[in-house]
């Protein structure tokens, strides 16, 4: 198989133009005839729907939630990029190009990124029309701040609520065409299978999450804006619902799935408390604008401290490592998010770490509030400290918070060409669920400006381009491929329900998230990887032998929605490792202990690894073929990473 | 492993919980007894325990609505003894804490009850009736593309404010649930008064307030009569202003719309 990325001829900043250009476009009065499917209304896909609505197209767009507007982009709480330059400190379409080639640690493609650079302002322009509330300065125009290590304002923002207000935003938009009878929207419905039909997506199979009815859809294209895939960890920062299902059964049919190992740890979320946590919850790294993240110098200080024997406040200045700004003087406390993990976890490793477990370091506003008064402080951040004092029972401007790394964001997924397309001409992928952008780290506010890029500006082109050279027949769900596909979504769900053994879908989740934790999270080794392979397919084993899933197919039933989710997590949690094993260089938020600097910092192997790593599935337990993408940088030179 | 407060000593707890099998059965309250819950467990947490339990034993689990468990997509819900996402002030169900309750403590947990939100399960109600609401006007009839730039629409920072104020309604119904007549007053307004204070909003503002208020009523939600039940309760503290301001919006559109036949 050859990976054709399709990226355009031409200069950088005209393939763009010239690729709307050289596109097909569907006859106005045509649009009509086509159907597409989005599945997944966040960020990506709301604003895809909505825009496909508008052009005309027929849409069918399907969540899983209650209603589109709880999609996990809802939680994003920092801000969003743009290259606007409002605040005329030197930003750039190029600038902020560079710097999402360069935070991704040369592992994206020039060319996207730059369309996504280039998108980016149309983006604020949509929102602000749409009514989105971003922040304002006194004279009524729109206020920036800095964010995620970039040395530019171009953050936009909405408190620390910014993506419920651009979720809400393209919600509403989304609401504008339902009503107008363009999109269809089917909430609670959960797509459990990809439907092919001579080597095209041409349909999804889904289960109704409130009767348990198995049903068929059929279209013309398939967009999958399903997110991302970070709950293979158990722990994460996203939603209890977040799963990668509908991108991993498209990966069982056919597409490609690239970087799986490329996950983003969170340096500032709050620590694990109990063997009941369920999920981790983020602090704004906006927050390390101003607080200062430190441990004690000392192990024996740390340890007087997790045994309660003294209390931070009692540290002296002169006691306090404030390790960030030590080693990494131009950019402090705003380093990068895998810079900033990776040190949290050198100094917990070390035995400096606080609170009872050990596991987490201090941010501390102390100084911020000194300087700029508690008010400022309750101003910027006030929710997220809010947030903080009610999950942990600790009043943040009196105490310095505890934080910890988590896991966040997943770059990998679903291999994409320059159009969105997956290697299934008429299957696209969007925001999350793509792997194209972010290289092998995601900098701060670029998640949703790459999903609303995606939707809003990209696929509406790209995908005018494929329909306009297909056929306007439509597929009947009465299809035989589309009834052995809801044949095979019945026999696993009953599957799954018959085995009634004795241990919980949770208990097995949890244990797999462990192995991925230990093995495949912030620092992974050859060893290491090799034993987590076969511990992960011990435990798929296991649970095909031994789970316990209760009620049946034919009536709301969460046991048995998260027991198809876990399953497929335990398939994909086996494809990182392969790919971790695989990719021996340290590259962005992937470290291989082995690919280290004298300085613990990531080394790169260009010579052997600037390449998309995109698999090939071949089978459950089976071991899956690796597809190369070379990555050229005609514009921009490859440098080792320095924040120094 | 002990959280914040490491002193905090486990609890023993009465769950009295609704369970309905779906929505055409009749329900009933049934009681579960519970051991050694950490006051640092959030309260759904609490109920993943009971669930683990009861998976284990080969019960059903509860069904119970919930996402982000950040307090912010508004999918959690919950009377708790009595009250709409419990005890705590300005707090959603997933991010109240077990520290609020006391050891040998009984808990009643009920879903949201309110004609317009029918129980599919257990727990969890259909709130769709929301999203239809929306769709009746709560948007800015802009296309993709085709929009000024962002700074060609300056806007008063105190303006700005109070409409991101009115924004953050998550649409968890916890105003519906709380108020005696149904009412969904407090969502609507919120949605109204956003848009109406915004200058992108002002050209649509009759009868976006008309057709949203409209579809209000087909829901089948209840009359507002200002007990101001909905804002104590709200998490996000949505305020009543909003409702005064849907008022005016309302009684404007009608007495010089043309949509209006009345
Ligand atoms: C706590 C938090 C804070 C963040 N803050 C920021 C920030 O400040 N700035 C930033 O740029 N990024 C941030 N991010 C990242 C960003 O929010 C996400 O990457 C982005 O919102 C993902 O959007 P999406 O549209 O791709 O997917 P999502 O918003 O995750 O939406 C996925 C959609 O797919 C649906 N779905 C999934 N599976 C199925 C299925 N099988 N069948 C049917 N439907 C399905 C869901 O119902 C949902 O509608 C943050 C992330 C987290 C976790
Ligand atoms: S107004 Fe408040 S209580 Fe009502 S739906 Fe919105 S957030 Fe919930
Ligand atoms: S689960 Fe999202 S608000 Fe409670």
């Amino acid at each position: 198989m050859i990976l054709d990325s399709k990226i355009p001829e031409g200069p950088l900043a005209e393939k763009w133009e010239k690729h709307k250009f050289d596109m097909k476009l569907v006859n106005p009065a045509n649009k009509r005839k086509y159907d597409i499917i989005v599945v997944g209304t966040g960020l990506a896909g709301a604003s895809a729907a909505a825009t496909f609505g508008e052009l005309g197209y027929n849409v069918k767009a399907f969540c899983f939630q209650d209603s589109p507007r709880r999609a996990h982009s809802i939680a994003a709480q920092g801000g969003i990029n743009a290259a606007k330059n409002y605040q005329n400190d030197g930003d750039s379409v190029f600038r902020l190009f560079y710097d999402t080639i360069k935070g991704g640690d040369y592992r994206a493609r020039e060319a996207n990124v730059y369309r996504l650079a280039q998108v980016s302002v149309n983006i604020i322009d949509q929102c602000v029309a749409q009514g989105v509330p971003f922040a304002r300065e006194y004279g009524g125009l729109l206020a920036n701040r800095s964010f995620g290590g970039a040395q530019v304002s171009r953050t936009f923002y909405a408190r620390g609520q910014t993506g419920q207000q651009l979720l809400l935003g393209a919600y509403s938009a989304m609401n504008r065409q339902i009503a107008y009878g363009k999109v269809k929207m089917y909430p609670r419905t959960e797509m459990l299978d990809l439907v092919t039909i001579d080597g095209q997506a041409r349909g999804i199979v889904v289960r109704n999450l409130i009767t348990g009815q198995i049903e068929s859809h059929s279209a013309h294209a398939v967009v999958l804006a399903t997110g991302g895939y970070g709950n293979v960890f158990f722990l994460s920062t996203n939603a209890m619902g977040s799963n990668a299902t509908a991108a991993w059964r498209a990966h069982k049919k056919g597409a490609l799935f690239a970087n799986p190992c490329f996950t983003q740890i969170h340096p500032t979320c709050i620590p694990v408390s109990g063997e009941y946590q369920s999920k981790l919850t983020l602090m704004s790294e906006s927050l390390r604008n101003d607080g200062r993240v430190w441990v004690p110098k000392t192990v024996e200080t740390a340890e007087r401290l997790r045994k309660g024997e003294i209390s931070v406040n009692d540290i002296a200045e002169a006691d306090r490592d404030y390790y960030l700004e030590r080693k990494y003087p131009a950019f402090g406390n705003l380093v990068p998010r895998d810079v900033a993990s990776r040190n949290a976890k050198l100094v917990c490793d070390e035995g400096r770490g606080v609170g009872s477990t050990g596991l987490a370091v201090y941010l501390d506003f102390a100084d911020a509030i000194k300087r700029d008064g508690q008010p400022a402080i309750a101003a910027k951040y006030g929710n997220l400290f809010e947030m903080y004092a009610k999950i942990t029972d600790e009043n943040p401007y009196e105490r310095p918070m505890r934080i910890y790394p988590a896991v966040h964001y997943t770059m990998g997924g679903l291999w994409v060409d320059y159009n969105l397309m997956t290697n299934i001409p008429g299957l696209y992928a969007a925001g999350e669920a793509n792997f194209s952008d972010h290289g092998a780290n995601r900098l701060g506010a670029s998640a949703l400006m790459q999903g609303l890029a995606d939707g809003y500006f990209v696929l509406p082109y790209t995908i005018g381009d494929y329909l306009a050279r297909l056929p306007y027949d439509k597929v009947s769900v009465d299809h035989p491929a589309f009834k052995e596909a809801e044949q095979a979504v019945i026999a696993k769900n009953n599957q799954l329900l018959a085995i009634n053994g004795t241990r919980t879908v949770d208990d097995f989740h949890k244990a797999l998230g462990q192995i991925m934790w230990d093995y495949c999270g912030m620092a992974r080794n050859a060893e290491g990887l090799t034993f987590a392979k076969q511990e992960i397919r011990k435990l798929r084993d296991e649970f095909w032998r031994d789970v316990k899933v209760t009620g049946v197919n034919e009536e709301l039933n969460q046991t048995l929605e998260k027991a198809n989710r876990v399953a497929d997590f335990l398939e994909l949690g086996e494809l990182m490792v392969d790919d971790a094993l695989n990719r021996s260089e340290s590259c962005g938020g992937h470290f291989r202990e082995e690919s280290q600097t004298p300085e613990n910092e990531a080394l790169r192997d260009d010579e052997n690894y600037t390449y998309v790593a995109a698999w090939e599935f071949t089978g459950v337990g089976n071991e899956p073929v690796l597809h190369k993408e070379e990555l050229k940088f005609e514009n921009v030179k490859l440098t080792q990473r320095s924040y120094k | 492993m002990a959280g914040s407060n490491p002193n905090a000593k486990p609890m023993d707890l009465t769950l009295k919980v609704w369970r309905q099998k779906d929505r055409n059965s009749p329900g009933q309250m049934v009681t579960y007894p519970l051991k050694g819950i950490s006051p640092d467990m959030s309260f759904l947490e609490m109920l993943d325990v009971l669930n683990e339990d009861l998976l284990r034993k080969g019960e059903e689990p509860i069904a119970f609505d919930h996402d982000c468990r950040e307090g912010i997509c508004g999918m959690c819900s919950l009377f708790i003894n009595g009250r709409a996402h419990g005890p705590e002030r300005g707090t959603t169900t997933c991010q109240l804490h077990m520290r609020h309750f006391s050891h040998g403590e009984t808990i009643t947990i009920e879903p949201w009850r309110a004609a317009a939100f029918p129980v599919h399960k257990d727990l969890i109600v259909d709130r769709s009736a929301f999203d239809r609401i929306q769709q009746a006007g709560g948007y800015v009839s802009v296309n993709t593309g085709g929009v000024p730039d962002a700074n060609e629409i300056p806007i008063p920072k105190s303006i700005a404010d109070k409409a991101f104020d009115a924004a953050t309604c998550i649409g968890c119904g916890a105003c519906v649930a709380a108020c005696k007549n149904a009412s969904a007053m407090l969502f609507v307004s919120a949605k109204v008064s956003q848009l109406a204070m915004l200058p992108q909003g002002k050209t649509e503002r009759k009868t976006r307030a008309e057709n949203m208020v409209a579809q209000m009523d087909i829901e089948g939600f209840g009359a507002c009569t200002n007990t101001g039940a909905c804002a104590a309760e709200c998490p996000v503290g949505i305020s009543l202003e909003n409702i005064a301001m849907l008022n005016r919006e309302y009684m404007g559109a009608k007495l010089t719309s043309e949509n209006v036949a009345s």
